[in-house]
């Protein structure tokens, strides 16, 4: 075998496999700030998947309007702006803060806050209630035993 | 007593909680759109592709614009209420043909009757998208200003018409 054959072994699926790969889409940078954007988006149709990461004709046709959009120069704000006036807070898996969504955001918080204050009610109430009860004579003259003065006290 | 009272309220809270969430259908996402304008769209007529129709078109009428395509198996079980609905002739249905083949669409309409006034053609779905649909069938009822008032996803039935569409028709026709 010649050298050059060895070579050109090597070389011919390089080449080959240079040929098939194609760009994923016209404008990379494009393509990457519409996959970040429609993560955080909610697809329509398969309710648990975003929209990056739906199948769905419909998560289809909205990446398409997402990037068309962005090709016309509009903010990542403003896409979600479009999107959200057409469907709702639902596109979104971050809802923003405002009175309707108070009780998604601050509810588990104000949970955790009345928890704590009822377990330092009991506790308290607890306390309380076991120093108000003195040992009567028979307790105190089992702790006697219990302790080894055989019922006498010290 | 007040030992067990505490945790039975705090159980029957979360069933009911629980029970309310049972009823509610994820798939309905209230529309942010009723009480909108309706989105502008141009759209070629199913009927003459040389013609189009456009929301402006439309200014001064209460209408009923329903979003369907011959791939939409729940399209057919509410075409027959829209046909009943068309020859009662209360109020206008247009028709909205949603990514589909116009030549396919037609044959719908020559097999099982047509209820609409128009179809107009969105063949790549934009139009749809614009108007918020997410699901056929849709219907969109707009008033004469051109503001979406009612949004019925998923078919049409004679209980959606008679409780909800009709009575809000009745009214916005005054």
């Amino acid at each position: 075998m010649k050298p050059w054959m060895i070579v050109f072994a090597f070389w011919f699926p390089l080449a080959a496999s240079a040929g098939e790969a194609k760009p994923v889409a016209e404008d990379p940078v494009l393509e990457q700030r519409m996959i970040s954007l429609s993560e955080d988006l909610r697809c329509l149709v398969c309710q648990n998947e975003s929209l990056a990461g739906s199948r769905a004709d419909l998560a289809q046709d909205l990446r398409q309007e997402i990037r068309e959009q962005m090709r016309a120069g509009k903010s990542d704000a403003q896409v979600v702006d479009y999107l959200t006036q057409r469907y709702g807070d639902f596109v979104l898996y971050k809802p923003p803060v405002k009175p309707l969504t108070w009780l998604l955001w601050f509810g588990p918080f104000a949970l955790l806050i009345g928890a704590i204050g009822g377990l330092y009610a009991y506790i308290r109430r607890r306390g309380n209630r076991l120093a108000a009860e003195p040992l009567s004579e028979e307790e105190k003259k089992r702790i006697a035993i219990l302790l080894g003065n055989n019922g006498n006290e010290s | 007593m007040k030992r067990f009272l505490i945790p039975l309220v705090i159980f029957l809270v979360l069933v009911g909680f629980l029970g309310i969430g049972l009823k509610l259908d994820p798939h309905e996402v209230p529309s942010p759109l009723i009480g909108k304008p309706v989105p502008d769209f141009r759209l070629v007529l199913l009927s003459d592709p040389a013609k189009h129709l456009s929301t402006a078109d439309m200014r001064g009428k209460v209408w009923l614009l329903n979003v369907w395509a011959s791939w939409c198996s729940s399209c057919r079980q509410e075409h027959e209420v829209l046909l009943e609905l068309s020859r009662q002739g209360i109020v206008p249905i247009y028709g909205m043909d949603y990514k589909d083949q116009p030549a396919d669409a037609q044959a719908v309409l020559d097999r099982f009757g047509n209820p609409y006034v128009e179809t107009v053609v969105d063949l790549d779905g934009r139009a749809g998208i614009n108007l918020g649909v997410y699901g056929v069938p849709e219907t969109y009822l707009i008033d004469k200003n051109g503001v979406i008032r009612y949004k019925q996803t998923g078919p049409v039935s004679r209980e959606s018409l008679e409780k909800k569409i009709l009575p809000l028709v009745k009214e916005l026709q005054k």
